[in-house]
């Protein structure tokens, strides 16, 4: 299969690359790692064209600690993840997630920054970022903006970024004691989307009970979305009470909302979601302790 | 539609060719180098069939386009051996690691990867670093097996060449 024709340019610098994305607007598409937009020109369910390549942009290609966050520039690679140290030891959500997004060969290539930018409900990062917290920081022609990711996810492959700014890095903030996160995924195989996916950050009070929680679900809603209700459901409580941790399943399943496709019907799906928020909270309280 | 001269060491040769844009490496590796044994499988970012070597990393050549390996250096599967077949080469013939063989260009560049990085990995290791390469026929044991004995003979050399 052959993608639509289109022009290519590589900037060299993030200026130059805005440049660009102000000449050519809507008819642009940023060409990060490609994994996603590579087979969707390929399948001409996208036909951008022009496409800015920031492959050359080096200067993005980061991963670092600085501040009371982790810093991840937009050219940071999947595989960077899984290599870091500091995500292996201090942001273990984010570690779980890195080795289960697509495949080895794709995470070679892939970038966190466009697994974001794309804004599908079925990537694993959104999930991630939104139980993390996270703040994504963007550049347009009028300067630098820093984006909740709470207010980031719009609708279904749409974003906040307006079509004049660059994503230029991720932030998450740097857990602190007693804290702990965990991402639990079902695929029916490598490479595959989720099934369903679950996202845990949380926070340990001195006694055992939950102080703060964030959870993301993946692909079970028209976009990234938050389990609210499941987090309501554990915060101030003992999540090692049964009890507490099947309410918080029952509250994921209840608010999400998938669509059944050959992955399995809608009440399946939402049943995957129960089980898997309990795994995700159990194995992130087992972290935090 | 943006037409570019790109210029892409090939297993040590240079390659330069004026293409569209839209080229794939795979195809620009297939159909303007005449290497064919870089094969597409799927063709949609899932087999692994078509995988080589960017500068270092193994990637999926029908998912980056040939203008993005400008400059670059690229492995091919006509590039591993080097006088005689290299290790992985030898495992996959000695330990029966392929029936029909489309895949195999694919996992041995995978591989070769895999034990650069690691060179003495755990079965499950190997099952995990070729699990974005598909084989529709061994069912994998075969060539878990070949990529073990490539470990073995590139570690220890004259142990598994006794």
């Amino acid at each position: 299969m052959i993608p639509g024709k289109f022009d290519y340019y590589a900037p060299t610098s993030v200026d130059e690359a805005i440049d660009m994305l102000v000449t050519h607007g809507s008819e642009a598409k940023i060409l990060a790692g490609g994994q996603s937009l590579i087979p969707a020109m390929r399948y001409r369910l996208a036909v951008p064209e022009v496409l800015i390549d920031i492959n050359g942009l080096t200067d993005l290609n980061y991963l670092k600690q600085v501040n009371g966050h982790l810093a991840i520039g937009a050219m940071c690679r999947e595989v960077d993840l899984e290599e870091s140290d500091v995500v292996q030891s201090q942001y273990h959500l984010l570690a779980d997630a890195a080795e289960v997004i697509a495949d080895p060969l794709v995470r070679n290539q892939a970038t966190v920054g466009g697994n974001i930018a794309h804004a599908d409900p079925a990537n694993d990062h959104p999930a991630v970022m939104l139980a993390y917290d996270a703040t994504v920081v963007a550049k347009g022609p009028s300067g630098e903006r820093t984006i909740p990711i709470d207010s980031f996810f719009t609708d279904l492959f749409e974003s906040a970024l307006s079509e004049q700014e660059l994503l230029t890095e991720i932030r998450i903030p740097t857990p602190g004691a007693n804290s702990g996160g965990a991402y639990v995924k079902l695929e029916r195989k490598v490479g595959d989307y989720a099934i369903g996916a679950v996202a845990v950050q949380l926070t340990l009070a001195a006694d055992g009970t939950v102080a703060a929680a964030r959870i993301g679900l993946t692909n079970v809603y028209y976009m990234p979305m938050r389990a609210t209700g499941a987090e309501a459901a554990l915060i101030g409580q003992d999540p090692s009470d049964e009890a507490v941790l099947e309410a918080a399943g029952i509250a994921a399943a209840a608010e999400c909302d998938p669509s059944a496709d050959l992955r399995g019907s809608a009440a399946y799906k939402r049943d995957v979601i129960r089980t898997l928020a309990k795994r995700a909270i159990t194995k992130a309280v087992e972290r935090a302790r | 539609m943006s037409q570019h001269n790109v210029s892409i060491n090939i297993n040590g040769t240079e390659h330069s060719h004026d293409v569209d844009a839209r080229l794939l490496l795979v195809h620009y590796i297939r159909e303007n180098c005449d290497l064919t044994g870089t094969h597409i499988g799927c063709d949609s970012t899932s087999c692994g069939a078509c995988t080589v070597i960017v500068d270092g990393r193994a990637i999926k050549s029908c998912t980056m386009f040939a203008v993005q390996a400008s400059g670059k250096e690229v492995e091919t599967i006509e590039g591993v051996a080097d006088g005689g077949l290299h290790p992985i080469q030898e495992g996959f013939w000695e330990m029966h690691g392929l029936q029909c063989g489309y895949c195999t260009p694919g996992m041995i560049m995978c591989a070769k990867t895999l034990l650069e990085k690691n060179p003495d990995p755990t079965e499950e290791e190997i099952r995990w670093g070729i699990s974005g390469n598909l084989c529709r026929c061994t069912g994998y044991n075969k060539i878990v097996e070949a990529i073990q004995y490539a470990a073995e003979k590139i570690n220890q050399p004259e142990a598994a060449s006794a």
